[in-house]
């Protein structure tokens, strides 16, 4: 994720200095996540499944136990840290998987044109049509629980998210000259669109991808909640939330909240940072047309 | 008379549109099965013993003796007749299962779906003409609740109003309509909290945007007064695209509910289709999916009809999309 850095500052540089105060929150939230998983063997306090029964349902600001511990008595802290690697790392499986497939069948569809273009095109809006949960939910039903299955079948189910819009763009910028003079020197139609057609839409590219990214982890997250994601011992925020139903019940409910502000701290992050970018993007296009 | 016929003809694509979805769709359901690794009649037993008679009535209803075309079309033509199959696990129909649910989730998507429009329209318009420190603080609950998950939302209201304060019941569905909907309404709220701060977003951007425009100024100046520019003014040149929005919010409350009923222990479609995926209940998971793909794609296409009646500028045909 911190690989959007550089392209942010590159989109917003030399129109717009200073950048608004939530991007800058959001780029330090994203970058703090993301490093607490990767280093989350050296970060957390306790391992994440070492239980203490003694010490169970221990309310946040327990010595030891910065955000206390849930109902095993497992160091709430800890498991959100290691939680944030499935968590992070599936959506951003996903966002690659369907960046890809996007990016292929959006850049076939505008150089194929005229009937493939239209049953593309179709093929994505009948997709698009389908609730990306159901799509993940039928293959749990087909496959069994776990999170390579939802994560391909939510990579198609978003592909239309950026195939659409790389469709749209690549017809938009192979009509402007500058693609006619590359292709009057003799570039090939494939050669001109990977150098000079793609790192041209990867501004809109990456503000796609942060968006999708951000419903990604909500649907992974969702059904790990609902016991169709992630296996034990393996741990996500989603299935953090629903161990944590009992204590909630119980009316101690830290266990299962902060995996869920995990949650919409990241997703708002993304959501800040896609909008910059998408924004910026905009932006420059009406200052170029 | 050339008015009618295209319009006749834009009906007719759009309802085709929809349909050739439907049938799409409905392939993949259907096909979902036939890719599974290995016979797909352990598949959908799960591993469950059934004696041979219960095994040969499954190859049969699936028409899984029969090639993927035949088998696709028998079991089409049931979904036709409303036959969605058996249970594995309920001995009974789907048909029935799924009857006796709706009703219970129709109400709460109802619900959820009257909450999310009312509250994030009118907090859209309130802070688009107020401006100001308003506006920012609308935004910032918009984000916030945009990016908020049901799930997360359901566990957070259930911990507070249910356990906390005690004001709403935890679970069940309640009887009587009064009791249904004191029962629902944590639910309902859960599953409107996103689509509110979407809506709350996307109508502050519309409504400001029409606030800003030359007819506007051309009215005020005019001295029409304040609250009248809102409704002929603004509010109505901002519905329709709104309305587009939450059409797709409404269809996308459907799946919504596998998730908030599950977290309340409502006994409606949604956790039905999550224990069903969770015990591999093929026919139930199919029947479901078939239905809210059909609910989703008539809400949107519904919206879209009715686009061109409610703003005169969306012209027949000329839909720029």
């Amino acid at each position: 994720m911190t690989l959007t850095i550089p392209a942010l500052r590159a989109a917003t540089a030399g129109r717009r200095r200073r950048r608004p105060l939530g991007v800058t929150l959001a780029v330090a939230f994203l970058a703090l996540a993301t490093v607490t998983a990767v280093l989350a063997p050296v970060l957390a306090p306790h391992p994440p499944d070492a239980t203490s029964l003694l010490n169970s349902l221990a309310p946040p600001g327990t010595e030891g136990h910065p955000l206390g511990t849930d109902s095993t008595g497992r160091d709430v802290l800890s498991r959100i840290m290691y939680g944030a690697r499935l968590s992070l790392l599936a959506p951003l499986g996903v966002v690659l998987l369907s960046g890809l497939l996007g990016t292929a069948v959006g850049l076939l569809a505008a150089r194929a044109g005229g009937w493939a273009d239209a049953v593309l095109s179709r093929g994505m809006d009948i997709v698009f049509a389908f609730p990306s949960l159901l799509l993940a939910m039928l293959v749990v039903a087909v496959f069994g629980p776990g999170l390579t299955a939802p994560i391909c079948a939510l990579a198609v189910g978003y592909t239309p998210f950026v195939g659409r819009v790389v469709r749209s763009m690549a017809i938009q910028e192979g009509a402007r000259p500058y693609m006619e003079c590359y292709r009057v020197m003799g570039f090939g139609e494939w050669s001109v669109a990977l150098r000079h057609l793609l790192p041209n839409m990867l501004p809109v590219l990456l503000a796609q991808s942060a968006l999708a990214f951000g419903y990604a982890l909500v649907d992974l997250a969702a059904l790990s909640y609902l016991g169709l994601g992630v296996r034990p011992p393996d741990a996500d925020w989603g299935s953090m939330i629903a161990e944590a139903r009992s204590a909630i019940l119980q009316g101690e409910p830290w266990s299962g909240l902060l995996p869920g502000l995990a949650v919409i701290l990241t997703v708002v992050s993304v959501n800040v940072l896609g909008e910059h970018l998408g924004g910026a993007v905009s932006g420059k296009q009406r200052a170029g047309t | 008379m050339t008015m009618a016929r295209s319009l006749a003809a834009w009906l007719g694509r759009r309802a085709l549109a929809a349909l050739v979805t439907l049938l799409v769709a409905s392939i993949l359901i259907y096909g979902s099965l036939r890719l599974v690794p290995g016979d797909p009649v352990l598949a959908v037993t799960g591993g469950r013993r059934l004696t041979p008679d219960q095994i040969a009535a499954l190859r049969a209803g699936y028409g899984l003796d029969r090639g993927l075309v035949q088998g696709y079309l028998e079991w089409l033509g049931g979904v036709l007749r409303l036959d969605l199959g058996t249970s594995l696990t309920y001995q009974s129909g789907v048909t029935t299962l799924l009857t006796g649910r709706l009703g219970v989730s129709g109400l709460l998507v109802a619900y959820s779906a009257v909450l999310a429009i009312a509250f994030g329209l009118a907090v859209a318009l309130v802070s688009a003409v107020k401006g100001g420190l308003v506006d920012r603080a609308a935004s910032i609950v918009a984000a916030l609740t945009t990016a908020t998950p049901t799930f997360v939302a359901a566990i957070g209201l259930l911990a507070l109003f249910a356990v906390g304060l005690g004001w709403f019941p935890a679970t069940g569905a309640g009887t009587g309509l009064a009791g249904r909907l004191w029962h629902l309404t944590l639910p309902a709220v859960a599953m409107a909290i996103a689509a509110f701060g979407v809506l709350a977003r996307v109508g502050n951007a519309a409504f400001a945007g029409e606030l800003g425009r030359e007819h506007v100024e051309v009215a005020r100046s005019r001295g029409v007064s304040g609250g009248a520019i809102i409704r002929r003014h603004v509010v109505r040149n901002a519905l329709a695209p709104l309305l587009t929005i939450a059409g797709l919010l409404v269809a996308s409350l459907f799946v919504g509910t596998a998730v908030v009923e599950t977290a309340f222990g409502v006994d409606g479609v949604g956790s039905l289709l999550v224990s069903s995926v969770s015990r591999r209940d093929f026919p139930v998971v199919q029947g479901i999916a078939l239905v809210a793909v059909a609910l989703f794609v008539l809400v949107n296409t519904l919206v879209d009809l009715a686009l061109p009646f409610i703003d005169p500028r969306v012209t027949v045909g000329g839909l720029s999309r």
